[in-house]
């Protein structure tokens, strides 16, 4: 069922090693840092906007 | 009419909000679920392509976010219709929520290609119909998110940003075609309905791919949706109610 014959194998990709992980890696890269960045920038934000709530800070909000 | 006022009632971002926060984790969870059986597919069961041996296999991530790139430009346009022609207030939000990822799709399809060309046709990049107006769909994003942000006004920037998505919707057939229209080094579709030029295993690899891609795009706009419904609605009663009832 299994492709390929050994894990070596696996990552030399025929060859093309450098060009299909150069691929996937970024790809994986990219699809975990976007998630946390947005989840950082929904912290932040509301963090920010109940700190503008405070009734002290009301006038001198936006 | 029934059916109309249920999709009125979601048009409003009071209502959308509390649903798509409970629908992130589905979709974020079947996103993993067909990735993790995607790249079993693909990676370790679909046999060598009699043509470029294993190095075929960038396809399973190359034609995903190609696909992707090119859907969610057409979801934001599609967007920008509705809040140009109704003035709708959740329309320009889905857009500006969707843009980001859009963006990145775009550029994964440019640099998997790239990674597929050097070994395949020896270039890292040729100026050929498919790859000019897939750099030129990239550009259209980064532009319709400078517009936006370079706005202050958020109805105007939604305005401003619509015009850009319906007129540069033109270029997605142009991309689409580009392969039947022009003589290009680009490939064919290796999908087709009557007959596919690829393995059964390959073919599922790349839709189960694809269907991750699908569900993770729509997970992160969710997120990111919710965010700026908060703060463009920050004067709101049901924002006010949920920061103090400590939404996190």
């Amino acid at each position: 069922m299994i492709h390929w014959n050994s894990f070596s194998d696996f990552i030399a990709m025929g060859g093309y090693g450098f060009y299909v992980w150069g691929s996937f890696g970024v790809t994986v890269l990219i699809m975990t840092i976007e998630p946390i960045m947005v989840a950082r920038n929904r912290k932040t934000t509301i963090a920010r906007l109940k700190r503008q709530l405070r009734p002290e800070n009301r006038n001198s909000a936006e | 009419m029934k059916d109309r006022f249920n999709l009125y009632r979601f048009a409003s971002p009071a209502t959308f909000y509390p649903l798509a926060g409970a629908l992130i984790p589905y979709f974020a969870a079947v996103s993993v679920v067909f990735g993790l059986a995607g790249l079993w597919l693909g990676m370790l069961v679909a046999p060598t392509d009699f043509q470029q041996g294993e190095g075929y296999r960038i396809i399973f991530i190359h034609v995903p976010a190609s696909w992707m790139s090119m859907f969610i430009y057409l979801v934001m346009a599609f967007w920008a219709a509705i809040g140009l022609a109704f003035n709708t207030r959740l329309s320009g939000m889905m857009a500006q929520a969707l843009a980001p990822t859009g963006a990145l799709m775009a550029f994964l399809s440019l640099w998997t290609g790239a990674l597929w060309g050097k070994p395949m046709w020896g270039a890292w990049w040729v100026w050929d119909a498919r790859l000019t107006s897939e750099l030129i769909l990239l550009f259209l994003y980064i532009g319709y998110m400078a517009l936006t942000a370079a706005i202050d006004d958020a109805r105007r920037a939604d305005k401003a940003g619509g015009l850009l998505l319906l007129v540069g919707v033109v270029n997605i057939p142009i991309i689409y075609f580009s392969v039947k229209w022009w003589n290009t080094l680009h490939q064919g579709s290796s999908v087709n309905l009557a007959k596919s030029s690829m393995a059964t295993t390959m073919l599922w690899g790349m839709l189960l791919m694809a269907m991750c891609f699908w569900m993770y795009s729509i997970a992160v706009a969710f997120m990111r949706v919710r965010t700026i419904m908060l703060e463009r609605e920050r004067h709101t009663d049901w924002v006010k109610a949920l920061l103090a009832g400590g939404e996190k």
